[in-house]
């Protein structure tokens, strides 16, 4: 059954984008009439499973999920029997966009020059045009956070669509963090020089400079301004949140400290540890974005699976937390480290959210998106089977802002071209 | 000369003095002509200045106990020395006349103790050689006929180079130290080192055997040559030294002249030290040893008591140190997780360690080498006494063993005539808490190490006041700071002050009063005498008799109890097994059954295991003494392996200082205490093919082996499969990433790259072309197996021009490349691939992490697969080889490649690329038991490996683990409170840190695998 459907996309594929390039891989223009996804499994993303559900979206919005919806007669109707439909995955963190190649780098933009720059931003540097990004909507992640780094305070991240011509047409939340990484706060090895306690001087820079910058902000007259000052006023205002990179416990309470200190929304971003103090976060109301569900124990004393096990101790916990991937390319493989949360103690259904609403959630961007609801934008991703185990994702449509976007890519053009010289079928 | 007279302990007389003797150097001669007449020996180059002082330094120490040897000790015996040598001993020895006599009565004689060891007189180890930014060296840059590399220093002969120092000297006298051998710790071969003595003397003097030994490191020191920069590299210079140095007996025309070599020839009748800090690398030196028929002694890193099994293998003696770790401190608790449980147990167990050897009847001597403060040596001695040490072994181990291993038991090490008068003088038997060492002598110079206590005033006397008052005191205490107390009816103390024989007391002759007697007199041969005070300032005449003699307590050293330092684990590592497991059958019952063969998916189905072998496949099978494992809902597959794996490996997985490094061996290298061997089996992973990385066109040779977790590294490895080479195209062969200052080494192209290969198998050619008599050269004995398909490449490679390029090498030599490993662009020529013979190790899915992946797509092992290549899924990266199974799952989605297909590729193809599929990789009657029992269908991301098995042994349990993990947190807590009580009794504690694990990639250069959290 599942693999009839490979053979279905596969032959869609070759049938609408033959002897395409990817530039000629264009996004798709507005939504023109409604769409009607039916028969689907429909995963609303808040745990919520309809089957034989319709979803109809139009004007780029949901008009109406459910198992008893009928299509309008202009609509356009897809009738996706056994097949699964969610909300597009958001990939929360990424540098995706501002690195082509990783060892080249004239094709790296992530990392400024200094300390403190509140000021960067990742969005205008967003690359649209990156081959990395239709490999990652046709695995449907659509969403993407593009985040700056280098030095401590690194800038702001933007959310963008995966789908736009340009950065502009990409926004999607633009701005919607600003980004702080906090050095490691443990002594490796038997250094001389303790590195913690340069860890804890840096630290105490950030902190005067948010001092003086919050000093700054409320005298309203300057005669010499200072960007990097007023870079801050949309932290100090709750328009943006405050993503502190923290991997371990004494990092995750600067963190919660700073929270309260400067009165501002703090995400953990990382939060390797966070297992360990669930009930701290939890009572701080700390999210946690988890950057490496795929990643060794820490230490080698850990249970073995501690890292695939850390976002159901946090669910538990009722701490609000998404899963992330490192990198750029890596991002493709979201849904699948949500898959390994289910194998070790989420639900498959809560494992989905965490990549989708939860995610939406700790962007900021859950009033739009991260959900398959009414109201909301079409934000989806169609898949032969479950999305979340490898051996069965394979997306088959996917819409952004209720345009069907094209899920060819650079990849799959290869594909199609060596199959071509061997007679593949 | 100068330097001479400037030493401490020389009677210095002024230098106007020594001007003028200087020329009335003809009388000194003549003084020392007549001399001569009656001792020969006496005559020295060296003029004197002054008046000539001549002495034979005749002493004889009566009434003490001496313990000649360590079988051996002589009650009320005297020891007679005599120009720096002992001349009789004895109960009944002969006092001769001119004999200084010294009255020992109750105190303990030793020999000095030996050091074999020591870089004394020659300066501190050193390290460091090459900055980490420097232009690549390919050659050494020591001055001089020498040989190519500058870490091989046999030329160097510590008796050159050897200056006395006073102030170690001293340190070393006060441990007890007499004699060292020293040698300059600088280098993998280190050359020569010397006997000395620790008496202030003149060098002359003091060497008593110019070349005692020859020294060997696995650290390459100072040299600033790149080569070797890994443990491997090092290993393979060692053996290729060993060949070198026997060819160059030949005196080879073209070589010339190369000390190095003559020397290192020169060395070998030595004894041979090697050095290490594991107990893994004790059993790597060994092993070295062995191939060259060398019987290294081995200087240990204080951690072998862990393989205690495996030490006594080598059957090498050895020099433990004793810088046993610091308690940790663990009052933080965020802190405290970042120090591994094994360091807790390291820090308990680890004095333990001269114990275990005694018990294993390994020869030993113990070394205060590595101890950050001399002074601490004796009282860790006395701890290792604690944990199991006997005494008599303790004292072997600081006399005749370290004096025999070196041959040098003629003259040191023990209490004979004939032998130098290096002895110590204690105040009761040497290794007791209270015991006092107070004197060292040294070639019959005496050095006062402590002059409280040689009077022992211990004991209770009575004193009478000229005015006709008496008192009974009682002094106690240790013997160099008594204590004294007046004995009446309410027991006061007083205080007692001694310096040489001269004694002050106060008496306060009534509770709480601040004055009461002041006494202050001598210490007579028969009485004590003096003059006193009273409260009244009266003067007064007082006396002391010995009335009772102090009794000694008797002192028997506390013994740890082995229940109070916790359990060795196998490996040493809190997942490691309390005792290792045995092979038992085993029935895995009514599970689906995945075989890999043309039965296919097998539902209900039985397997038995017997002698860890799959005995048979069925339904219904019968147990009989099988351990039954219920298989009901679960998937059973073949072990995943990993075609492609750098975990298990120590020090260095490249030797990256040349394009060529066939000779370098991972077999030489395998850390079986890896904790990503456990980490892998709990994600199905059965056996690991390790490679060397990927920088050199040509790398090393790679090792096979299976996830045995528990044991030595040799039995890690799959016996008697065929020898596999690493070979590397493209970016990192040509340094395209190495930053600015790599743009020397050839190649800096992929044209390039061709060349070293042609080049590289010319010359193996020709060189199995050379008849008897050629220099056995490592490196091309390698290239030649490959010409002979006796050995197989694994070459790293990712765009279609390169691996066309060497498939067509391959084929101008006539072998073939038998896999091509990471292949990303393997899709664009695998009908080539197909046609060469070549099979593929990739990945799923990675790209974009380089230039030259920038073509790589999912659907590549899919294409591979499709055109008929055999094509595996592998790893490179310890975190994901625990998933192997997902990653050979998104061939499924990616390229549709059956379920089954994309299960081989993570089992049965990689076994036929590593030739192997006739034992592993597929569950057939008669293959290993290898086997991995799943949760769920094995290519779903839902599937936990419950149970692997390798060879019919339970590796990793899911069950079994979470007992672990309680194991784990109860020894933490128990190891927890033992270290805080530690703190709190004052022990000095070292902060808590975190210690990185040892991860490797191929692409550590280029990124791609995850970041670690703690860099």
């Amino acid at each position: 059954m599942k693999r009839q459907y490979i053979i279905y996309t596969a032959a869609l594929a070759m049938f609408l984008h033959k002897a395409q390039a990817q530039e000629t891989v264009y996004p798709a223009p507005a939504q023109q009439k409604p769409v009607y996804l039916t028969n689907a499994t429909i995963h609303v993303g808040n745990g919520q499973v309809i089957s034989n559900g319709t979803i109809a979206f139009d004007k780029g919005k949901i008009i109406a999920v459910g198992s008893n919806v009928s299509a309008a007669a202009n609509a356009t109707v897809y009738d996706l029997k056994g097949q699964h439909v969610y909300p597009g995955v958001i990939a929360p963190e990424s540098n995706l966009g501002l690195v082509e190649f990783e060892s080249v780098r004239a094709t790296k933009d992530e990392r400024e020059v200094g300390e403190i720059n509140p000021s960067v931003r990742s969005l205008i540097a967003y690359n649209t045009d990156s081959k990395v990004i239709n490999t990652l909507r046709s695995n449907g992640i659509l969403l993407a956070s593009v985040t700056p780094t280098g030095g401590i305070i690194s800038g702001t991240s933007s959310v963008v669509q995966l789908d736009a011509w340009n950065w502009e047409d990409a926004a999607y939340k633009a701005d919607n963090a600003l980004h702080l990484f906090l050095p490691r706060l443990v002594s490796v090895g038997s250094a001389s020089n303790d590195p913690f306690k340069n860890s804890l001087a840096q630290v105490e820079s950030v902190r005067s400079f948010f001092r003086e910058a919050k000093a700054y902000l409320a005298e309203p007259k300057h005669t010499a301004t200072n960007l990097k000052y007023e870079a801050m006023r949309r932290l100090f205002s709750k328009e943006q949140k405050l993503f502190i990179h923290a991997e371990l416990e004494k990092e995750m309470l600067l963190a919660i400290d700073f929270a309260k200190e400067f009165n501002v929304d703090v995400v953990i971003v990382g939060g390797a540890d966070s297992w360990r103090i669930t009930d701290l976060l939890k009572a701080n109301n700390i999210a946690v974005i988890l950057t490496q569900p795929h990643s060794l124990p820490l230490m080698q004393d850990d249970d073995v699976d501690q890292p695939y096990k850390t976002a159901a101790q946090l669910q538990k916990a009722g701490v609000l937390f998404c899963l992330s991937n490192e990198g750029f390319w890596q991002q493709r493989n979201l849904g699948f480290e949500a898959g390994t949360a289910a194998t070790y103690g989420l639900t498959k259904e809560e494992a989905l959210t965490a990549v989708t609403w939860n995610a939406a959630k700790i962007l900021g961007i859950d009033q739009q998106t991260g959900t398959l609801e009414t109201g909301k934008d079409a934000n989806i991703a169609v898949s032969a089977g479950d999305m979340l185990d490898m051996k069965s994702s394979v997306i088959t449509q996917a819409f952004i802002q209720g345009r069907e976007v094209n899920l060819d890519n650079k990849q799959k053009q290869l594909y199609e071209r060596y199959k071509k010289k061997y007679g593949l079928k | 000369m100068k330097k001479a007279f400037e030493k401490p302990g020389l009677v210095l007389p002024s230098r106007g003095l020594t001007y003028a003797l200087k020329r009335h150097r003809s009388q000194l001669l003549l003084a020392a002509l007549l001399l001569a007449g009656t001792q020969a020996g006496a005559q020295v180059t060296f003029p004197t200045n002054g008046i000539s002082e001549p002495k034979e330094g005749c002493y004889a120490f009566t009434h003490a106990t001496i313990v000649k040897d360590p079988q051996t000790t002589v009650t009320d015996a005297t020891l007679v020395i005599r120009d720096g040598k002992i001349v009789d001993l004895g109960p009944g020895a002969a006092i001769p006349k001119d004999a200084v006599v010294v009255d020992c009565k109750g105190k303990y004689i030793y020999p000095s103790f030996v050091d074999i060891y020591s870089s004394y007189g020659l300066g501190e180890a050193k390290r460091g050689g090459g900055s980490w930014n420097a232009a690549p060296q390919f050659l050494s840059n020591t001055k001089g006929a020498y040989g190519w590399n500058q870490s091989i220093k046999s030329e160097v002969n510590a008796v050159s180079l050897f200056n006395t120092d006073a102030a170690k000297a001293a340190s070393l006298r006060g441990a007890g130290f007499g004699t060292v051998l020293t040698h300059q710790q600088d280098g993998i071969a280190r050359g020569t080192a010397t006997l000395v003595t620790l008496a202030d003397d003149r060098e002359n003097n003091v060497i008593i055997r110019e070349k005692a030994a020859s020294a060997f490191s696995f650290d390459k020191g100072t040299s600033t040559q790149n080569y070797p920069n890994s443990l491997m590299g090092t290993v393979a210079l060692l053996r290729q030294t060993f060949l070198d140095g026997q060819w160059y007996k030949s005196r080879p025309a073209k070589e010339g002249v190369n000390l190095s070599l003559q020397a290192w020839n020169d060395n070998l009748q030595l004894p041979q030290l090697f050095a290490v800090n594991d107990k893994w690398d004790a059993v790597r030196a060994d092993k070295i040893g062995d191939e060259f028929g060398v019987q290294f002694i081995i200087k240990g890193g204080g951690n072998e008591y862990q393989r205690i099994a495996e030490i006594t293998a080598t059957k090498a003696a050895y020099i433990l140190p004793l810088n046993f770790p610091a308690a940790i401190d663990l009052e933080d608790p965020t802190d405290a997780r970042f120090v591994a449980l094994a360091d807790m147990k390291h820090w308990e167990m680890a004095p333990s360690e001269p114990g275990a050897f005694e018990k294993a009847n390994i020869p030993f001597a113990l070394t205060a080498a590595d101890l950050k403060d001399v002074k601490q040596f004796l009282a860790n001695v006395r701890k290792a006494i604690e944990y199991g040490l006997s005494e008599q072994k303790a004292l072997e181990a600081l006399t005749k063993t370290p004096a025999t291993l070196i041959k040098a038991y003629d003259k040191v090490g023990s209490l004979e005539p004939g032998k130098l008068a290096n002895f110590l003088i204690a105040s009761g038997p040497v290794f007791k808490e209270n015991t006092i060492l107070l004197q060292n002598w040294v070639q019959g110079n005496k050095y006062q190490l402590k002059s409280e206590g040689w009077n022992d005033v211990r004991g209770t006397y009575s004193i009478n006041l000229s005015n006709g008052q008496a008192y009974t005191i009682e002094v106690k205490g240790a013997a160099d700071k008594p204590q004294v107390s007046l004995l009446q009816k309410d027991t006061l103390s007083g205080k007692i002050d001694i310096s040489d024989n001269l004694i002050n007391m106060v008496l306060p002759l009534s509770k709480g009063s601040n004055n009461g007697l002041r006494l202050s007199g001598i210490i007579g041969q028969d009485k004590w005498m003096g003059t006193a005070a009273d409260s009244a300032g009266n003067s007064l005449r007082w006396t002391a008799m010995l009335t009772r003699p102090f009794q000694q307590k008797s002192d028997s050293t506390k013994k740890i109890a082995a229940a109070e330092i916790g359990q060795l684990l196998f490996p040493f590592n809190g997942y490691g097994w309390d005792k290792l497991p045995q092979q038992q059958d085993l029935l895995i019952r009514n599970a689906t059954v995945w075989t890999n063969e043309k039965d296919g998916k097998l539902e209900n189905t039985d397997v038995l295991v017997k002698g860890g072998k799959i005995a048979q496949i069925g339904k219904n099978l019968s147990a009989g003494n099988a351990r039954v494992i219920d298989g009901t809902g679960k998937h059973l597959s073949a072990g995943i392996i990993d075609e492609h794996s750098h975990i298990a490996i120590s020090k260095g997985v490249n030797e990256s200082s040349q394009s060529v490094t066939a000779e370098v061996r991972i077999a030489d290298v395998v850390n079986p205490e890896d904790v990503n061997i456990y980490r892998q089996l709990s994600g199905g992973v059965t056996a690991s093919h390790l490679l060397h990385g990927s920088a050199n066109a040509i790398g090393g040779q790679s090792q096979l082996i299976k996830l045995r977790w528990g044991q030595s590294a040799e039995e890690l490895k799959v016996a008697g499969t065929d020898g596999f080479i690493k070979f590397a195209l493209g970016e990192n062969v040509k340094q395209s990433n190495w930053g600015d200052r790599n743009t020397v080494r050839f190649p800096q192209t992929r044209m390039g790259v061709e060349q070293v290969y042609m080049d590289a198998f010319t010359r193996a050619r020709d060189y199995e072309k050379q008849g008897a008599g050629k220099r056995r050269d490592l490196e091309l004995d390698a290239l030649v197996e490959i010409l002979n398909s006796k050995r197989f490449i694994t070459c790293h490679s990712y765009v279609q021009s390169e691996i066309n390029m060497l498939m067509h090498v391959a084929d101008t030599f006539h072998f073939h490349v038998n896999t091509f490993t990471h292949i990303l662009e393997g899709y664009k020529v695998a009908d080539k691939m197909k046609a060469h013979g070549a099979g593929a190790g990739t990945f799923a899915d990675w790209w974009a992490y380089k230039m030259e992946v920038q073509d790589a797509i999912p659907q590549n092992a899919g294409i591979m697969h499709e055109v008929g290549v055999v094509t595996a899924i592998n790893s490179d990266d310890a975190e994901m080889a625990r998933r192997l199974n997902q990653e050979a799952a998104k061939s499924i989605k990616y390229a549709g490649v059956s379920e089954e297909d994309a299960l081989k590729m993570v089992t049965l193809n990689p076994a036929r690329l590593l030739h192997v599929d006739s034992r592993m990789g597929s569950i057939k009657v008669g293959k290993d038991a290898d086997l991995v029992l799943w949760s769920n269908e094995p290519l779903s991301i839902y599937a936990k490996a419950e149970k692997t098995i390798v060879d019919g042994i339970v590796e990793f349990d899911r069950e079994y683990d979470l007992q672990l993990r309680q194991r784990i947190a109860a020894e933490r807590s128990r190891l927890t409170a033992k270290l805080l009580n530690e703190k709190k009794k004052g022990t000095p504690v070292e902060k808590a840190s975190y210690r990185p694990e040892e991860i490797y990639h191929c692409e550590d250069l280029q990124g791609g695998h995850q970041h670690e959290v703690i860099q």
